[in-house]
């Protein structure tokens, strides 16, 4: 621990109390978790664009290592996180809410379960503490902190609080969870590091929307760890929606791991941040398995989103459908990094991997960057990444139905968008996002090359 | 023009334009005047500068007016944008009509059904009364309901997309209707549905040009004029009887003779 860099001093700070200051204590497994995490990240610490290093080539994390975030403390109440808490209806036989402001789950804005259907979606901290949960066995088996990215072993070796779910083999009805992370307003530089565990059991029907929320113009850092874990069978709909205040920074990595005949159906929608990195995983560990995976970002001003998707078809007949739409404006820019991954063995896979970009500015930029790493001869897979601004004979096509350029411009932008938001199953969440969207659509006239 | 009795001023009034596209000037002094409740068709061999004529009145930013004027019901329309002119009751049907993914044709239609509204100093249509109205288009020019349901054009084929471009038209009720080459590349069953369209739309109170390069379109749609169009200039006007010369003897007889100075 004395060997940390002085420039993680405050987190050496933090970690110290956290683990040895009151209200410590925690099971040992936990403690020993948080020991090695921690350790693992001063051998890591941040990373950085050094030559080699593919995953953050084109990403600086510079402003997050440059700045001395400190542990967010337990709110003392709940304050305006009411209102930035989500209240769009949600639908299914068991719905639950887990709210967290800063952190640490809050009783009041939450309607965790009562587990006596079996189904667990309680807060993390009250799992590890209670042995018959077997956290042990499960918290860090997807997110590894064996990667240099250091941002695993921080949250790791912050674990403290989040969400736990878990749905039992065989239950049978859907059941629906909302997961909400709230950085409440205040005037210190904060870190939280949400921790979100699922387990889907066999031939279950799950649904996740995993929300990040924060204040305007107060630079904070949100550092989540998601681990999703698909027994054979189960069906799982995941959403993230990432609506961080503008000065934020949010590094998120999720780890799904896919059993036989799973099907994981994901979608991601990225709104806000100043510095937002999206890092999944899927890998498929049973043949038969599904996975589509959705995102859409729009950024604007002096944004910078790095989207790291990467797909591991380990073993044979399983299929991956990869879409992330891109609308760029300003001085922003976007970040796609798409792996898919077949195994020698795994034939039959079958994999599609697109990243289209909308560029509403002359100043936003996209790297793009699709890969296909196949080593099976009988499968089928395709990559395809495209960056364009909005089409003039399109937008003339409009206009000469009485469109001015503006209504036009918006009507293609929510057009272009809208294949991802209408993958949106629950109709009250897709409301929400389209409102979301719609109303971050930048109004403005497009100073395109060809529109005059 | 000021002088004009009500009734007689022209709806449209072009004189002398010129345009180009780029550095290559493509009209070379256009003269024409269309009456409400007239068709008016306009023929000519390829590369006459037909689809510019039409698109240069709708106001596409690709040419560039070099000369001339063009009176809309007395105003002139060439500095304005094309939503203006659109808002104004002039409505152009594509040739190549393009694909919008993921606009559905309600929200296209009503959005082009409002802008007009708004610019006459009327309410936005309510959703219910569009509904009903479009119903009612949609009968009216015989066209599958399932068109409207559909992203606009998008996957269609080419006679679906000139049948959605006068779906189009009949709802937005336009004064001034360019048809540019809507007739090219129909079969029967499609060119009647189009010309019955357009005829349904026939009023005293609005007019059509018909850009065409074919005269079996004017089976169905009997012009009140037809002009020739060639080289960038208007070299032959008359009545439907010259579409039928042009049918039987080509285009050559009247390039020869401009050529020759005739």
């Amino acid at each position: 621990m004395t060997s940390a860099p002085a420039k993680y001093a405050q987190y050496l700070a933090d970690f110290q109390s956290l683990t040895q200051g009151p209200g410590a204590s925690v099971p040992s497994w936990l403690q020993s978790l948080r020991d090695n995490a921690w350790s693992r990240f001063n051998e890591t610490g941040f990373p950085t664009a050094r030559r080699g290093n593919e995953r953050w080539k084109y990403t600086s994390v510079r402003p997050i290592a440059g700045t001395d975030f400190s542990l967010a403390g337990r709110p003392t109440a709940v304050n305006g996180s009411r209102d930035i808490a989500p209240s769009y209806h949600m639908t299914g036989d068991s719905v639950y809410d887990l709210v967290f402001v800063d952190g640490h789950l809050s009783a009041e804005l939450s309607s965790p379960s009562d587990t006596s259907n079996g189904v667990a979606a309680i807060s993390l901290a009250t799992a590890a503490s209670d042995s018959a949960f077997d956290l042990k066995n499960q918290v860090g088996s997807q997110a590894l902190l064996d990667d240099d990215d250091g941002f695993v072993a921080l949250n790791t070796a912050f674990l403290n609080d989040g969400a736990y779910v878990h749905v039992p083999d065989g239950h049978s009805g859907s059941v629906v969870v909302r997961i909400s992370y709230i950085t409440a307003d205040g005037t210190t530089a904060k870190v939280t590091y949400p921790r979100t565990l699922i387990v889907a059991g066999q031939n279950t029907n799950l649904t996740v929307v995993e929300s990040y929320y924060g204040p305007k113009d107060r630079a904070y850092f949100t550092n989540a760890v998601t681990e999703i874990s698909l027994r054979d069978g189960a069906q799982v709909d995941h959403y993230r929606l990432l609506l961080e205040g503008n000065k934020a920074f949010h590094v998120g990595t999720s780890r799904v791991n896919q059993q036989k005949d799973s099907s994981f159906r994901s979608a991601s929608f990225a709104l806000g941040a100043s510095l937002a990195r999206n890092d999944l995983e899927v890998a498929f560990a049973g043949p038969g398995g599904f996975c589509s995976l959705n995102g859409l970002y729009l950024t604007a001003d002096d944004q910078h989103i790095d989207n790291l998707i990467s797909i591991d078809h380990a073993v044979p007949h399983c299929t991956s459908r990869l879409n992330y739409k891109g609308i760029l404006d300003g001085k922003s820019k976007a970040v796609f990094g798409g792996e898919v991954i077949v195994a020698k063995d795994a034939q039959k896979s079958d994999a599609e991997q697109t990243d289209k970009n909308l560029i509403l500015s002359r100043s936003a930029e996209v790297d793009s960057k699709p890969s296909l790493l196949i080593y099976a001869d009988d499968v089928k897979c395709s990559h395809g990444a495209t960056a364009g601004h909005i089409d003039a004979d399109t937008l003339f096509y409009l206009r000469s139905r009485g469109l001015d350029l503006d209504a036009a411009s918006r009507m293609l932008i929510q057009a272009f968008a809208s294949e991802i938001i209408d993958s949106v199953k629950p109709e009250h969440l897709k409301e929400h996002i389209d409102a979301v969207f719609t109303a971050a659509i930048p109004n403005k006239t497009l100073p395109m090359a060809g529109v005059r | 023009m000021a002088a004009a009795a009500k009734g007689t001023q022209p709806l449209l009034t072009i004189k002398g334009l010129t345009a180009s596209a780029g550095d290559l000037e493509i009209l070379k002094g256009i003269d024409l005047e269309v009456y409400a409740g007239e068709v008016h068709a306009i023929m000519g061999p390829n590369g006459s500068g037909k689809s510019t004529l039409a698109n240069v009145l709708a106001g596409r930013p690709d040419y560039k007016v070099t000369g001339g004027s063009v009176l809309f019901e007395g105003q002139d329309i060439l500095k304005l944008e094309p939503e203006i002119r659109a808002r104004m009751g002039l409505f152009l049907a594509f040739q190549y009509p393009l694909e919008l993914p993921g606009v559905r044709a309600w929200q296209f239609l009503k959005a082009g059904v409002d802008a007009r509204r708004v610019h006459n100093g009327e309410e936005e249509m309510s959703a219910r009364e569009f509904d009903q109205m479009l119903k009612a288009k949609v009968e009216q020019v015989q066209i599958d309901p399932d068109l409207v349901k559909r992203a606009v054009n998008e996957g269609f084929s080419g006679g679906e997309k000139k049948r959605n471009e006068i779906l189009q038209m009949a709802v937005l009720e336009p004064k001034l209707a360019l048809l540019d080459e809507t007739d090219s590349g129909l079969d029967i069953d499609a060119l009647r549905i189009v010309s019955d369209g357009v005829n349904l739309l026939r009023s005293p109170e609005n007019a059509v040009i018909l850009v065409t390069h074919y005269q079996r379109i004017l089976n169905y749609i009997t012009p009140n004029q037809v002009h020739v169009l060639y080289d960038g200039r208007i070299v032959r006007s008359g009545g439907p009887e010259l579409a039928h010369e042009l049918e039987e003897k080509g285009y050559d007889w009247i390039k020869e003779a401009v050529d020759a100075g005739v």
